[in-house]
């Protein structure tokens, strides 16, 4: 259902999820942001462009990391989001809680001003 | 015009009830957006009702039932075996405590509200049923 690869590239993480996120594939999610915790990224781009659906279950999990990403110093920039995805993210208020941008060049601009 | 769906409480059968929801309302001609909203808020009260009240159980059933009855008009019915999960009782985590306290719940709760017009529940022979009202 949800499809999840990792790469590097422009000294950040990119975690790219691909099909829909629910409450029963929010944990590959969670676990892949949790490993690129875990191995010290310090800029983590979610590539959100084959992003289809996402339901509470998901939006929970980029939630759950917005303490600990501010405490360890982490940057954390979604791009790419299709409208009806965006949407999701706007009825909760949650757009002004996480950093969202355009396209993955811009995301990680943000992303290395935030790190200065 | 009437759909049915039935379904086993795993949470691997939600995307079974996200593309039953999506294929009836697109024969309605709803609107993309809405019909993306609509399809969160059903896929967010199955997803409720399977692991706070049958614990994920795939032997037990949820019922599904979209009615048309006007132009603008959408029921959505969820019914199971006498859950007493009432959303209307549940008041939701503000949103700076959700991430003070690292929680995942309360969300979902908080777009069904936002995304329907009116949820109601009632018990009739044994059943809960939860209805769910959207006027497009």
């Amino acid at each position: 259902m949800v499809q999840i690869k990792r790469l590097q590239e422009g000294g950040a993480d990119i975690i790219a999820v691909i099909g829909e996120i629910d409450a029963s594939s929010s944990i590959d999610l969670d676990l892949a942001i949790a490993k690129s915790v875990g191995e010290g990224a310090k800029k983590i781009l979610v590539d959100c462009s084959a992003l289809e659906y996402i339901s509470s279950a998901g939006l929970g999990v980029f939630m759950s990391y917005i303490e600990e990403l501010r405490d360890k110093n982490i940057q954390m920039v979604l791009f790419g989001l299709k409208e009806k995805v965006v949407n999701t993210f706007e009825i909760l208020g949650l757009a002004s809680l996480l950093h969202i941008r355009e396209n993955k060049s811009e995301a990680l601009k943000l992303a290395n001003e935030l790190s200065v | 015009m009437n759909y049915q769906y039935n379904i086993g409480c795993s949470l691997a059968n939600l995307k079974g009830i996200r593309d039953f929801i999506r294929k009836a309302l697109h024969e309605n001609h709803v609107p993309e957006m809405q019909v993306s909203a609509i399809v969160l808020a059903l896929d967010e009260m199955c997803s409720n009702l399977m692991i706070h009240a049958h614990h994920c159980d795939p032997n037990h059933q949820l019922e599904l039932k979209i009615d048309h009855p006007s132009k603008n008009e959408f029921i959505f019915e969820i019914v199971d075996d006498g859950s007493v999960f009432d959303i209307n009782r549940f008041v939701e985590p503000a949103m700076e405590n959700l991430v003070q306290e690292k929680r995942k719940g309360g969300l979902g709760i908080r777009l069904v509200k936002s995304i329907m017009d009116r949820i109601e529940y009632r018990k009739e022979a044994g059943k809960s049923i939860c209805r769910l009202t959207k006027t497009i």
